[in-house]
């Protein structure tokens, strides 16, 4: 439904409605050289669950233009604001959801007199309040530590446009040049801005920013903040939108692996975490990434309210690292080929963190797998961490193994990691907000033998699939750690099959690797907690206990040597 | 302290009430336990308590460990053993153990509480039950000690927690105990008392020229089915900073039977009471 609304100084208006009638009302407010076609994407999710307004600011789109700088002071973008919400919802107070100078004008009302007690609750994405940026920029200019000095410079280099921006004529004519929007073309999201749009708005700036030179006063506000940060923003700064706690006691900071036109690009991400601020302050449930995003004094673990999946978390470092995980607040899904392990697991994962849950997942099983995707996502969420760790061992000669243990390890430790990859990787991805995939290989991987040939050609596959994986997804923001472990001891050894070897000689054979992984004495426990590590500093490589580190120095100092090794027989007998 | 005619009803009565009076007395302490109350202080209520009841001996002094003590992390020396000034805090779990003699009769218990609500201290509590179960069920079966071991090993890892008893000195999950007959003084040396030392020296030589041994671990000694007597059986399972454990008597007769002296201990009637509930 569309309908015009007068502005008090006689200004129209164009306001766009869909959604549901009854629901909480949700306003968004666009930014420059937008106009509200920019939330298509946004308010078509959230149409399902709210009713949603999206108009287009004076200047821009359909609304009226009107002359004269005077007229786009904030303070009369506010009263546009206010007889929106008048018009659309005068009973009950809005949700509020702006980008770049709609985030600026937002802040303006949340902060000021207005509109108080209209607005329940504010989704801000890259614009800040020009009272916040006003002190942020005075506080670095009259303390210039070097880390203040280079959130200064990072910031004065994004925003040297807006210096041109107050020059006159001049962007008029780069606008109707078509020179600015050759520009914007080349950045990711940023559409097709009509001239139109871009001229007028051009006063945004120019009646807004650096109107006096005094400092302004302090604006604070009591009602729920949640930044959107993208963290490749070429105009706003990370540090600018979201060092800004002193003003505002209930934030909640998010920063997403996006550039500043995220309603476009991220249109999924955007609806997801402002429908979850919105619930929050009109039911009170909390949803897990909302949790962790509010910006607190009181010092939290170091994975409140993650979400880690863990395959194989029956036993070993799977157990141990769900353990870890949710000891240092995660919330951890279980999946084993063995249920009453994995149920053991978070029973016990349940005594230390905040809730755990386990699964039956054969990691082999491509349809298991997806089944699991689905369900994982209905009832948990998407995850942050998701680790492929479940895997087998094999040893023995390469000519004794067999067409069958070379396929059960295939399916298994490689095709499992790339289902795990695919799904549970796939999630993280679609979810916008970035996240952690990682992948249990092992110092096998480059440390060739001729006592493993198969499992070491299956961790040596999955160590080259994390390292693609990673330079595909780091546009999305989502890491991708290989983790290699030396001699852990843990149940593998009992469990590995050794092939050549009589069920005597088998048996002998596995109860010298026990006792000889005993007697490394490498806990389970002291892997999990090196992999927490590697996770918090996003390692391409975590090689882990000593012989896996020497082993990944020794092969690219001296690959010759550890060929030469690789003649000896590493199987006791 | 061979086993022999100690299974008589007459000594097992008189061995079951030190133990009734040894539980009482780590009872009666943990009731009184409060934040800020040192291991010291603990042992020496324990002390006072027992020496007021007719105790005039020790098999071994009474020990007390506060929050991740029950663990034994980093117990590298026996000197870790012996208490310390770590004050309990509201939710740390703590371990009372002592080994009383009177009238020339021993007990040696282990009790495994909780200061406020922590919920790594009652799964572990509630786990511990099965350990009960199996070690009876494999002595009754026969099995050799060495075995049985292996199996609460299997039954600690399938648990996903840690052997600790495995820190004990000889990494004993029992030993026997039996009667005191001495003509030393009363003297305690390494936190041992003496008078019981050279009873438990004189069964060490004994058994080890019948290769058995009256300690029970995991090594090749114990690769024997249980020796008729009395076995002060121990297992300590620990997960993260948390242990738990429970000591106390296991009677072995000579046609080879099993059973738990006493029923009637707090443990049990905590894991009664609970499958009471349920």
């Amino acid at each position: 439904m569309t309908r015009d609304i007068t502005a008090t100084d006689g200004v129209t208006l164009r306001v766009h409605e869909s959604g549901l009638p009854g629901a909480p009302t949700v306003v968004c407010m666009h930014g420059y050289p937008d106009d509200h076609t920019l939330w298509d994407g946004v308010t078509a999710e959230l149409a399902q669950r709210y009713h949603v307004v999206a108009y287009d600011v004076r200047g821009a789109g359909e609304s009226g233009r009107p002359h004269g700088r005077q007229a786009y002071r904030l303070d009369q973008l506010v009263r546009d604001l206010a007889a929106v919400i008048d018009a659309v919802s005068p009973d009950r107070p809005v949700h509020l959801l702006a980008h770049d100078w709609g985030s600026v004008q937002a802040w303006h009302a949340v902060t000021g007199q207005l509109l108080r007690g209209r607005i329940s609750s504010y989704t801000s994405i890259s614009g800040p309040c020009l009272h916040h940026a006003d002190h942020w920029l005075r506080a670095r200019v009259r303390r210039p530590t070097p880390r203040a000095f280079r959130e200064l410079v990072t910031q004065l280099r994004s925003s040297w446009y807006i210096a041109f921006f107050r020059l006159p004529l001049l962007p008029e004519l780069a606008w109707r040049a078509g020179l600015i929007q050759r520009v914007l073309a080349r950045t990711d999201g940023a559409g097709t801005p009509t001239a139109a749009n871009g001229v007028n708005g051009l006063q945004l700036y120019r009646a807004n920013i650096m109107a006096r030179l005094a400092a302004l006063p302090a604006r604070t506000t009591d009602v729920p903040v949640q930044v959107l940060a993208p963290q490749r923003d070429p105009f706003v700064s990370l540090s600018l939108q979201t060092d800004i706690a002193r003003w505002v006691p209930n934030l909640a900071v998010r920063k997403l692996p996006a550039g500043h036109w995220l309603p476009r690009t991220h249109p999924h991400a955007v609806a997801r975490c402002a429908s979850e601020l919105i619930d929050y302050t009109e039911r009170g449930a909390q949803a897990r990434g909302l949790r962790r995003a509010w910006r607190t004094e009181r010092e939290r673990p170091r994975f409140a309210d993650a979400l880690v999946v863990i395959s194989g978390g029956g036993s070993g470092i799977g157990r141990a690292t769900a353990l870890e995980f949710a000891e240092h607040g995660a919330e951890v899904i279980v999946t084993d080929i063995d249920q009453q392990a994995a149920e053991r697991t978070a029973q016990l994962a349940n005594t230390l963190g905040p809730r755990a849950r386990a699964y039956l997942l054969d990691v082999s099983d491509r349809g298991a797998m997806e089944k699991f995707g689905t369900i994982l996502r209905e009832n948990h969420g998407i995850p942050d961490i998701v680790i492929n760790n479940a895997g087998i061992a094999v040893a023995g000669p390469f000519f004794e193994t067999t067409v069958a243990d070379w396929e059960r390890i295939i399916d298994v430790n490689l095709w499992g990691v790339i289902h795990g990859c695919q799904v549970l990787g796939g999630l993280l991805v679609e979810g916008g907000l970035g996240g952690t995939i990682v992948n249990i290989a092992s110092a096998a991987a480059y440390l060739p033998t001729r006592s493993l040939p198969a499992y070491a050609t299956t961790k040596a596959a999955v160590l080259a699939l994390s390292q693609c994986l990673r330079g595909e997804l780091a546009q999305a923001g989502v890491g991708v750690v290989a983790i290699c472990p030396g001699f852990v001891h843990t149940n593998i050894t009992n469990s590995a099959r050794y092939v050549g070897l009589d069920a005597a000689q088998e048996q002998a054979a596995k109860q010298r690797a026990t006792m000889l992984y005993r007697l490394r004495n490498f806990t389970p426990r002291h892997a999990a907690q090196d992999i927490l590590r590697a996770v918090e500093r996003d390692a391409t490589i975590a090689p882990i206990t000593v012989e896996a580190k020497a082993g990944l120095l020794a092969s690219r100092l001296t690959p010759g040597l550890l060929r030469a090794l690789a003649k000896t027989d590493l199987i006791p007998r | 302290m061979a086993g022999k005619g100690l299974t008589d009803s007459a000594h097992l009565g008189k061995f079951r009430e030190v133990q009734q009076l040894a539980y009482a007395a780590a009872e009666s302490v943990a009731q009184t336990l409060q934040p800020g109350v040192t291991e010291k202080q603990a042992v020496q209520w324990m002390r006072e308590y027992l020496h007021g009841r007719g105790v005039q001996d020790w098999f071994h002094v009474p020990f007390a460990w506060f929050g991740d003590r029950t663990a034994f992390h980093n117990f590298w020396t026996p000197v870790k053993f012996f208490p310390t000034h770590r004050r309990l805090e509201e939710g740390m779990p703590f371990i009372l153990d002592c080994a009383p003699v009177r009238d020339g009769y021993m007990a040696d218990i282990g009790y495994a509480g909780c200061l406020g609500t922590n919920p790594v201290y009652e799964q572990l509590m509630h786990d511990l039950a099965a350990y009960r179960t199996l070690i009876v069920t494999r002595v009754r079966e026969g099995a050799p000690l060495r075995q049985i071991y292996r199996d609460v090993d299997a039954l600690i890892d399938r648990h996903g927690y840690d052997n600790r008893h495995r820190v004990y000195p000889g990494r004993v999950i029992a030993h026997q105990i039996g009667t005191v007959h001495s003509r030393l003084p009363q003297f305690i040396a390494a936190g041992f008392g003496i008078r019981s030392l050279q009873t438990l020296v004189g069964d060490l030589i004994l058994e080890r020229m019948h290769h058995r041994s009256p300690l029970w671990a995991d090594g090749e000694i114990s690769n024997h089915p249980a020796t008729p007597g009395l076995w002060a059986v121990e297992p300590h399972i620990g997960f993260r900073d948390v242990g738990v454990k429970f000591e106390e008597i296991l009677v072995v007769t000579p046609s080879g039977d099993a059973y738990w002296l006493d029923d009637d201990l707090p443990h049990v009637r905590r894991w009664q009471q609970a499958a009471a509930a349920s």
